[in-house]
């Protein structure tokens, strides 16, 4: 009895998204908040929730609902969270994903409702080509776009030869791939190590060393990008090849990375001191509240919010104008943290590429630093692929 | 050549971090026959114990102390609360209930310490490195790794061998009930086996913490291999275990170090990069099914029951 | 007929009921993920139900029971990606590679017990998982969109939500059917003496590897449909659902739910999955009235802390699961 009645109250828990007439915004946010990477997860939720304070928590007039689903890093619980969002709350926008596996696996569902996903972070080549959709849109980047700046950085550093490590999963060899699509020296040597698992770079530094390359280009996201950083100081190689990466050190691994990071340049499509308004505003008062820097996921989900608020302004609140909402979409009619920046066919930014470093600020904290423009109005190399024209 | 040196040095630290942990499971389940799956949890509290006590003293060698004190208190906390009830159950009751111990304190260390991990710096003398032949420099930590691990296992055998304490254990793995019989606080020797496991895993979870960091999950991966290292060795072998886990370090570091140039040999380059990393995954579980199937009881069983 | 009136049987009949009428309340509410849920639900119950086969009646702690799941995904989606999404090519393949890999890891690991065999699944597992991270073909760690449900020219659609669900149904009803007949034969008297006391069940003339062999050979050939089901519900195939950790939610389902009971499995799926949807917004809302709300919203994101406790003291306390909780509760 006692089962049937906790089911019964479950159902009826569940069952409890009516669908009434549309008196706000519903957005569904779909990031990372158990686990390790939960730190990524609640930088993009502060940042969202601060654009939205800066909205005034309105849009075209309309109030603001934010459910915060969490994928829990795994492809089969995003897109079940996902199709929650879509079928039972309901929503009419569905942003943000942190992990490209979790992106493609979620991507069906919500296009198939025609329902607008922006990604805030994850962008895998499939869906900058062939399966590009009018109801996709990104405030990030396209996965290969930012290797292929390092690697143009590289050239422009006149790097003759490089060794590359990167972490054997579908976003690894991408970045690796990115880079050697645009590097144009000999690359000695190329090293996947086994992830999530493998921790210990001790055989791949090794190999490193007496491959003697001039320079060595790395991608370790998150916490490994802590322990590599670690491992190539106290192996010797810090001070005698220089280090180039991605996503490897970025606001939310720096505190762990402390000095190991100085002098370890990446590229990036925002870093926290781009000299606009909109940039200042955000990392200002994130800061202040927060206590601490954005990181590049805070920024481009900042941005995600405004794109939403562009379409839902354009429309003046009515929603069911899902062609209107696009069309504004595609004018990237807001103010960027990373400035002004266009739309590819496959709604991909086509923006500029930053070289950023690690340097002491004022009061003596790390922080990130744009030190040179690699590119400008660098267009993914997957948008011939996608059939979209408009 | 050299670099076939510096592999083997690699191999070898790897290895000696295994043993320490596997050392500790393998008298837990040698002792009391109990599949301890939390004991991956008692190594990530005692990377977050050394963190949090390195960062309030100023030294690591006075927060590595002061962390295997704390988790040793813990290990046998733990004994005592939960691990006892679970004493000659079916294996699957160890694994369930252990399995919801890992649960458990995945969530407690992310309440007390927080989601994002810690660090743990070296002081400035163990972050350099030494020249140990002409040509090969290795970084002084993982020297120091080794020497500690050396040490502690020769001062885990003789006590093993030479001692009383040492001696019960060794009666209490053979025949459980017969040292209970001749009047043994078999629930004590319990309790400090347990606690010296428990020590054996927060000193290798300290140890790996400056190269690698302190993260909430970080036992599962390495308790896996850990496993495997007391399957190939013979559960309850600590000398087992010693040579299993030299020899499951030097493979992997060895596969990952020269089986893409291997395979470099046979297919392309593009082919190679590809198979190699998921090959080299594989081998460790290769060679335990092999022994599996050549040796079920593994390298060195301990004669039993 | 009052022996049939217990309260376990009342849970289980009512619970039947409710799964069987799902879609007319989705449809009247309008509510269509109650269907995705439960969909879910009824599919990885019917794998459960084939893990229960070998661990609750055979005594086999099978921790890479998952990677059936993973088989029979995989069969789907490598076939419809070059081409083929014929159900009846897709569905037989899928059958057929489970099978396969079932005999080879039974043959190797039955030859060991306890803990021994707990491994060397697991090692199985870790071997099938990382090399499907190596398809780069069929995507790798990314994983496998699969754009069309299996096709069977006209026979049935099932894109259909409804009638995919009830074919899971149907399916699942099947496979508890079948796993109770097995275990209550002769064949499921010697797998399950087998458990007990192995030695004795040879000293008696079985020939007990070769029952037990089979036994594991069935259950990963129900696990592999179950898979292919599972991948045209989720339209989506990655190595993650071979994961070692997959197996031990499997597991979990079968053991709280009640091992050696044909409705344990069932029980636990759905006590697991409504679980892990339902306590986080409980506690949020059992919060609310003592502590304010981003203080409510932190204590739900840590509901796991409840979760290991609790299966500890499943494990000391019911030893029979929901479905012993239930029985004992109905006897007084």
């Amino acid at each position: 009895m006692k089962k049937v009645v906790i089911g019964a109250a479950a159902l009826v828990t569940l069952a409890a998204g009516p669908a009434f007439a549309q008196q706000s915004v519903k957005i569904g946010f779909v990031s990372t908040f158990s686990g390790p990477t939960a730190v990524i997860g609640n930088d993009m939720r502060n940042s969202f929730e601060l654009a939205l304070d800066h909205l005034g928590r309105k849009m075209g007039g309309l109030p603001v609902e934010v459910i915060y689903e969490d994928d829990q890093q795994k492809p089969e619980v995003g897109v079940q969270k996902s199709q929650k969002l879509v079928e039972s709350d309901k929503v009419n926008f569905v942003v943000g994903y942190i992990w490209s596996n979790v992106l493609l696996a979620s991507l069906k569902p919500v296009i198939d409702s025609q329902t607008f996903l922006i990604s805030a972070n994850a962008g895998p080549h499939q869906i900058a080509g062939s399966q590009c959709s009018p109801f996709f849109f990104s405030t990030s980047w396209q996965n290969d776009q930012t290797p292929q700046a390092m690697g143009h950085y590289m050239n422009q550093k006149n790097v003759r030869t490089l060794y590359l490590l990167g972490p054997n999963y579908a976003a690894g060899k991408d970045m690796l791939g990115g880079v050697t699509s645009t590097y144009k020296g000999t690359v000695v040597g190329e090293d996947l190590t086994k992830w999530p698992d493998q921790l210990d770079f001790s055989a791949e530094l090794s190999k490193v060393r007496r491959a003697r390359p001039q320079a060595v280009f790395v991608f370790y996201p998150g916490a490994a990008g802590v322990q590599f950083l670690t491992q190539y100081a106290q192996s010797g190689l810090k001070g005698q090849i220089p280090l180039y990466t991605a996503f490897t050190v970025d606001a939310i691994t720096l505190p762990l990375q402390k000095e190991l990071a100085l002098g370890v340049p990446g590229a990036q499509q925002w870093v926290n001191d781009l000299p606009n308004d909109a940039n200042k505003k955000f990392v200002g008062d994130f800061r202040a509240k927060h206590k601490t820097y954005p990181s590049f996921y805070g920024a481009q989900s900042y941005d995600a919010a405004n794109l939403v608020n562009s379409a839902v302004v354009a429309v003046k609140g009515d929603l069911s104008k899902k062609d209107a909402m696009r069309a504004e979409m595609r004018k990237a009619n807001y103010a960027s943290v990373r400035g002004p920046y266009k739309y590819g066919n496959n709604h991909f930014p086509i923006q500029n590429f930053y070289l950023q470093d690690v340097v002491k600020d004022a009061d003596g904290n790390l922080t990130l630093k744009t030190v040179a423009t690699i590119v400008e109005n660098n267009q993914d190399r997957f948008s011939r692929e996608c059939p979209m024209n408009w | 050549m050299l670099l076939v040196l510096e592999q083997c040095l690699n191999g070898l630290q790897f290895g000696l971090l295994l043993f320490l942990l596997a050392a500790g499971l393998t008298l837990v389940f040698g002792i009391m026959d109990l599949v301890n799956l939390a004991h991956g949890s008692l190594y990530m509290v005692g990377a977050y114990f050394a963190a949090t006590f390195t960062a309030w003293t100023g030294s690591f060698i006075v927060g590595a102390l002061l962390a295997l004190g704390a988790t040793l208190i813990v290990g046998m906390a733990v004994e005592v609360i939960a691990m006892r009830r679970l004493y000659g159950r079916d294996h699957l009751d160890h694994v369930l209930g252990t399995f919801g111990l890992i649960l458990f304190f995945n969530e407690l260390v992310r309440i007390i310490w927080g989601p994002a991990g810690m660090s743990l710096q070296l002081p400035g003398w163990l972050n350099a490195w030494i020249e140990i032949l002409p040509d090969l420099e290795y970084p002084t930590y993982r020297i120091a790794i080794i020497v500690t691990a050396l040490v502690v296992a020769l001062f885990l055998y003789l006590m093993v061998m030479r001692t009383r304490l040492g001696m019960l254990i060794r009666a209490g793995a053979s025949n459980r009930e017969m040292t209970g019989a001749l009047g043994i606080n078999i629930n004590l020797l319990y309790t400090i086996v347990f606690g010296l496991g428990a020590a054996l895993a927060a000193l290798a979870g300290l140890m790996q913490a400056p190269i690698q960091t302190v993260q909430i999950g970080m036992g599962e991966n390495i308790l896996i291999l850990a496993f495997v290292v007391i399957i190939i060795g013979g559960i309850g072998s600590i000398r087992g275990a010693f040579i299993a886990a030299i020899l499951v370090g030097l493979i992997d570091t060895l596969g990952r170090a020269f089986l893409p140039d291997l395979m470099r040999l046979f297919m392309s380059s593009r082919g190679a990069s590809q198979v190699a990393p998921a090959l080299s995954s594989m081998l460790i579980y290769l060679l335990m099914a092999i022994v599996l199937v050549v040796r079920p009881a593994g390298l060195f069983p301990v004669s039993n029951k | 007929m009052t022996a049939w009136f217990t309260l376990r049987n009342v849970v289980v009949a009512g619970l039947l009921i409710v799964l069987a009428l799902v879609p007319v309340y989705a449809s009247v509410t309008g509510n269509a993920f109650l269907m995705t849920l439960f969909t879910r639900i009824v599919i990885l119950a019917m794998a459960a139900t084939s893990l229960n086969l070998i661990l609750g009646y055979g005594g086999m702690v099978s921790f890479g029971h998952a990677v059936y799941l993973g088989f029979g995904g995989y069969a789907v989606g490598i076939l419809a990606q070059e081409g083929m999404a014929s159900g009846f090519l897709q569905w037989p393949m899928a059958l057929a590679a489970s099978a396969l890999f079932a005999l080879i890891v039974g043959a190797l690991s039955l030859r060991t017990r306890g803990v021994y065999f707990i491994m060397i699944t697991l090692a199985f597992a870790q071997l099938a998982y990382y090399f499907a991270v190596g398809l780069e073909r069929y995507g790798g760690d990314d994983g496998l969109t699969i754009q069309r449900r299996s096709q069977f020219a006209g026979l049935i659609n099932l894109s259909n939500r409804t009638v995919f669900y009830y074919l899971c149904l149907l399916l699942l009803v099947g496979t508890i059917y079948l796993v109770w007949r097995l275990a209550n034969s002769r064949f499921g008297l010697v797998i399950q003496g087998s458990r007990s006391n192995d030695r004795r069940m040879q000293a008696i003339g079985f020939p007990t590897y070769r029952y037990r062999l089979v036994s594991f050979v069935i259950a990963g050939t129900i696990c592999g449909f179950a898979g292919a089901l599972l991948a045209n519900h989720t339209g989506f195939i990655s190595p993650a659902i071979m994961h070692w950790t997959r197996s031990g939610d499997l597991i979990v389902m079968v053991v709280l739910g009640g091992m050696a009971s044909s409705f344990g499995p069932l029980i636990g799926a759905v006590a697991l999955l409504v679980l892990e949807e339902t306590l986080p917004p409980l506690i949020r809302l059992i919060a609310f009235p003592f502590v304010e709300q981003p203080v409510a919203l932190k204590i739900s994101e840590y509901w796991q802390i409840v979760l290991g406790p609790l299966f500890l003291l499943v494990v000391l306390f019911a030893r029979g699961g929901i479905n012993g909780l239930l029985k004992a509760v109905g006897r007084d």
